[in-house]
């Protein structure tokens, strides 16, 4: 299959390594990867925030970047949500809503594509370790995805899952929120940060990344030897 | 000059004229539309039932015991009275409200408590002075361990929530499997001419207002007893 | 200048900072869900019942009219005298006018969330009407002077010791930690209220229309009191209260006591058709029904958020909201709290004054799962927010994001400006966590990442082609 990569434009400044580990796993599964370069970002910031106008502007990007795309793959629950849920919505009554549409149906999470789409679980990944599990908000109830991630880590050798009280319990990052709010989205990571170290893991894994910025800055301020990754990463590990 | 009625309703009917809201999307089919009415009869979604007799009195005895209802099985109404001598006893009971049924009759024939019957009305202090109030009820529903009263039924609104102790005294012909039951039942036997109070009693009165901690006999009855005797 | 927005910023900076509420909210909601979570589990299927539950709410608001007129003349057909107030002040006036022409001088009153929407009980008090609210969570707080903390759990956050103080000030009852002795020492009061009281005011969780009926959920008790020993009962609702058929209720008490408490049914469910009927032996002579419209006319012609009105005020959204979990009730400034509060507020009391509660949330939809009726609330948050937006930007965020959706849709620019910003990194650590700061609003109380040395971008280029 070929597959056009979708990496939102955090990971791209600021975790590239998630993304090739994405590119990593999907070509040893035997899929071509491409990456439209045309592509910066979904527009969940100014959508989110209330700016529809300029929400459609970078959106409309995204759109050409993915034209001619077959399937369209991210690593974050909360960018694909974007296209996949609030695109139709964003778009309706435009004269590319048709368009938002098809990307929209074509646009999978990571997790979910491989386990949906691919119906793969075992990636022979090995990773030694205690790993806790955070299921970003907007993968988990926009689109669904609970099983698949537990699904893949439960196939990689030497790794035990333990399950965090709060696993579904909000970061607290909601993009612009977070800097809107800190107090609120800070009490919020505190909450989150001690459920994860209430399970005793070496290592908080999340299918989103944004999730794991505002974690791991929380974890960073707490001086924690907690280590995050995205699961992308674990899967990619042998 | 347009009052209120009008007022309002016009409103509504301009907020609703060729404004349609989306329908909302059901979670448990793959049906994106369903134009069709559904069926409005909720069993099959509520806690399930059996449908013998003695599957819905078992229910109800389970219901009861996590609501703290105290539920009795009486062969006979000596059975039931013996049940009552004891409740007398225990509580020191001086004065017993009730109201006037075949039953409440019989299961107070050899008490000697002072009776209060509020057939024809009372004074609300001397209601409230009271140990206990005995009712009838419509029916009891074995889904919830509720009890339908109503005002005929257990002899007005206060008598079955004022005293402390709240005693029902019903027959097994009276079990109905869930709550759907028990209001067609209200349905059948009143048709249009409802009485003005009807409620479903589910265990004795309580609160979680400090602390979230359960404490029963909020404003209510601290205790209920069902006497269930058979047919 | 004090505005609602930053009156909650300051509430919630200062609720937020409180460990020991928080940890106290937190404990007190942990309990819910376990029991939440055993009386859904009893359901043969709780997803189709919400299901079923939101159909049912979508045909009575989607013919609000046709029912509201219905149930009106089934229940006036039996005595009762309907009021249809358009407006809060109305509904006040109404029931000052029956108190008055009544020669009413004690009122008690069980909960109702719709007269603390219409401050009904200051407009009594300032008339010199004793007022006295019988739920024991009211109770509390109305001798705390205190507005509910929790829709549906008024008195939530105080401990069992600040109400043994409480009651020893106020009713010079002896100190104790038990919850129960507390409990007997309301109830010892409040049984002479009961007894006293010509009026009693309630509230309503569902109108019936095929039977001229409200229904009232409780687990006290206070409530059938307050219906059965006054003369008077005056009954306030929202006029979106209204269900269809008798038989919803079968549906909805089990999902209300579930959702709201953990209950398969609460306590009580008491069915109301008029004042004391012919051959009735108790209850108020007088029976007066107030439906309020106080602006939920306004939510119904929002098509895209009319579902807000199937709102069956369970509290479900707030027990699960991060949000009010750590900023708590009383940061909101409203009379409704939680999700489904900032959702509606805007509505029914202007969108730019109240906003800034749409805003103050991670849109996680915690809140829209545990919505017994379904009501998208964490959608509709965005939606407040795109409609303030559009009907009053403001000019630093509209700037900004004209600028990013520029550079994002010149994506040349975009990746000079990101290399720029590396270029510029280094100098992050002399003003980090400073005023000088660009990013203080997260570097504060977080760790900032920083940026890769090279983009993905930048290192697909150089090693694919």
């Amino acid at each position: 299959m070929r597959i056009s990569l979708f990496v939102p434009c955090f990971v791209d400044q600021i975790y590239p390594q998630v993304a090739w580990s994405v590119v990593r796993v999907l070509e040893e599964l035997g899929h071509q990867v491409d990456f439209p370069e045309g592509q910066s970002c979904c527009g969940q910031p100014p959508f989110n925030t209330g700016y529809w106008d300029e929400a459609r502007t970078a959106a409309r990007v995204a759109l050409a970047a993915f034209r001619d795309s077959e399937v369209v793959v991210g690593p974050s629950g909360s960018c694909v949500a974007m296209m996949k849920v609030f695109y139709p919505q964003l778009f309706k009554g435009d004269s590319q809503e048709l368009e938002a549409r098809e990307l929209a149906a074509k646009t999978h999470e990571f997790s979910s594509f491989l386990v949906n789409t691919l119906g793969v679980t075992d990636l022979g990944a090995k990773f030694e370790g205690k790993v806790t599990f955070h299921d970003g908000c907007h993968g988990l109830r926009e689109l669904g995805v609970k099983k698949e991630p537990r699904a893949l880590l439960a196939n990689v050798r030497g790794l035990e899952l333990l399950e965090m009280a709060e696993a579904e319990s909000c970061c607290g990052f909601g993009g612009t929120f977070a800097v809107k709010f800190p107090t609120i989205s800070t009490a919020m990571d505190e909450v989150k940060c001690a459920s994860i170290l209430e399970t005793g893991a070496d290592v908080v894994v999340s299918n989103d990344s944004s999730c794991l910025m505002q974690i791991r800055g929380m974890l960073d301020k707490q001086k924690s030897t907690i280590r995050s990754l995205h699961l992308a990463e674990v899967l990619a590990s042998r | 000059m347009s009052d209120g009625k009008t007022i309002i309703l016009n409103r509504i009917r301009e907020a609703l004229r060729e404004n349609p809201a989306p329908r909302p999307h059901a979670s448990h089919t793959s049906s994106d539309q369903e134009e069709t009415p559904r069926d409005h009869t909720p069993r099959e979604w509520l806690p399930k039932v059996g449908e013998r007799l003695d599957e819905q009195i078992d229910l109800f005895a389970r219901q009861s015991e996590g609501l703290k209802t105290e539920f009795h099985r009486c062969g006979t109404m000596e059975d039931a009275r013996a049940i009552l001598s004891v409740l007398v006893a225990e509580g020191a009971w001086k004065k017993i409200a009730t109201h006037t049924t075949p039953d409440t009759s019989a299961l107070l024939e050899k008490n000697r408590a002072e009776i209060l019957k509020t057939d024809t009305g009372y004074q609300i202090d001397d209601l409230e002075s009271c140990d206990a109030g005995i009712t009838g009820c419509e029916c009891l529903v074995a889904q919830t361990g509720a009890i339908l009263v109503s005002a005929p039924s257990a002899g007005g609104r206060a008598l079955s929530v004022l005293p402390p102790h709240h005693i029902i005294i019903a027959r097994t012909s009276q079990m109905v499997p869930d709550l759907t039951a028990a209001l067609e039942l209200a349905k059948e036997r009143y048709g249009n001419k409802f009485p003005s109070f009807l409620s479903f009693i589910t265990g004795p009165s309580r609160t979680g207002d400090i602390e979230r901690i359960l404490v029963l006999g909020a404003h209510g009855p601290k205790r209920l007893t069902v006497l269930l005797l058979e047919d | 200048m004090t505005t609602f927005a930053s009156e909650f910023k300051k509430m919630a900076g200062r609720y937020t900072a409180d460990l020991t509420h928080r940890a106290f909210i937190k404990k007190a909601l942990s309990g819910y869900y376990q029991k939440r979570d055993d009386s859904k589990a009893s359901f043969q299927s709780w997803q189709g019942a919400r299901d079923l539950a939101a159909e049912t709410k979508y045909e009575a608001v989607n013919h609000l009219d046709r029912y509201l007129v219905e149930f009106a003349e089934k229940i006036e057909a039996r005595g009762a005298k309907i009021f249809w107030a358009p407006s809060a002040r109305e509904a006040r006036d109404y029931i000052l006018g029956v108190a008055r022409e009544n020669g009413v001088r004690s009122i008690i009153k069980s909960k109702t969330m719709t007269s603390e929407e219409i401050h009904l009980n200051d407009a009594l008090e300032k008339e010199g009407y004793g007022v006295f609210e019988s739920d024991l969570g009211e109770y509390i707080v109305q001798l705390r002077k205190e507005p509910p903390y929790h829709l549906v759990f008024p008195a939530m956050h105080l401990t069992r010791g600040q109400i043994s103080d409480l009651f020893q000030k106020e009713l010079g009852s002896a100190p104790t930690d038990s919850p129960e002795e507390l409990t007997m020492i309301a109830r010892r009061v409040m049984r002479r209220k009961y007894c006293e009281a010509d009026m009693g005011i309630s509230g309503a969780n569902f109108a019936v229309a095929e039977t001229g009926m409200i229904s009232i959920t409780e687990n006290e008790g206070n409530a059938r009191l307050t219906t059965s020993l006054p003369r008077i009962h005056v009954a306030i609702l929202g006029i979106e209260k209204v269900l269809p058929r008798l038989e919803d209720l079968a549906l909805f008490l089990p999902m209300l006591a579930t959702a709201g408490a953990g209950q398969q049914m609460t306590c009580y469910n008491t069915m109301y058709g008029g004042p004391r009927q012919p051959g009735e032996i108790d209850g108020p002579e007088q029976m007066h029904v107030v439906l309020l419209d106080n602006r939920r006319t306004e939510l119904l012609a929002d098509a895209e958020q009319r579902d807000t009105l199937g709102c069956i005020r369970c509290g479900a959204c707030l027990n699960v909201c991060p949000i009010f979990k750590n900023v708590g009730g009383y940061s909101y400034g409203t009379t409704y709290q939680g999700p489904i509060g900032s959702v509606i507020t805007p509505h029914l009391r202007g969108l730019q004054d109240w906003k800034h509660l749409s805003a103050a949330s991670s849109l996680c939809g915690a809140c829209t799962e545990a919505c017994p009726v379904k009501i998208d609330l964490h959608h509709h948050l965005l939606q407040n927010r795109r409609n303030a937006a559009a009907a009053k930007p403001v000019m630093i965020e509209k700037i900004s994001f004209l600028g990013f959706a520029w550079l994002m849709s010149h994506p040349s620019i975009y990746h000079l400006a990101a290399k720029l910003g590396r270029v510029f990194q280094p100098l992050h650590p002399i003003v980090n966590g400073t005023f000088l700061d660009p990013l203080i609003a997260w570097t504060r109380s977080r760790a900032f990442p920083n940026l890769a040395p090279t983009s993905f971008h930048e290192q697909w280029k150089k090693s694919r082609k």
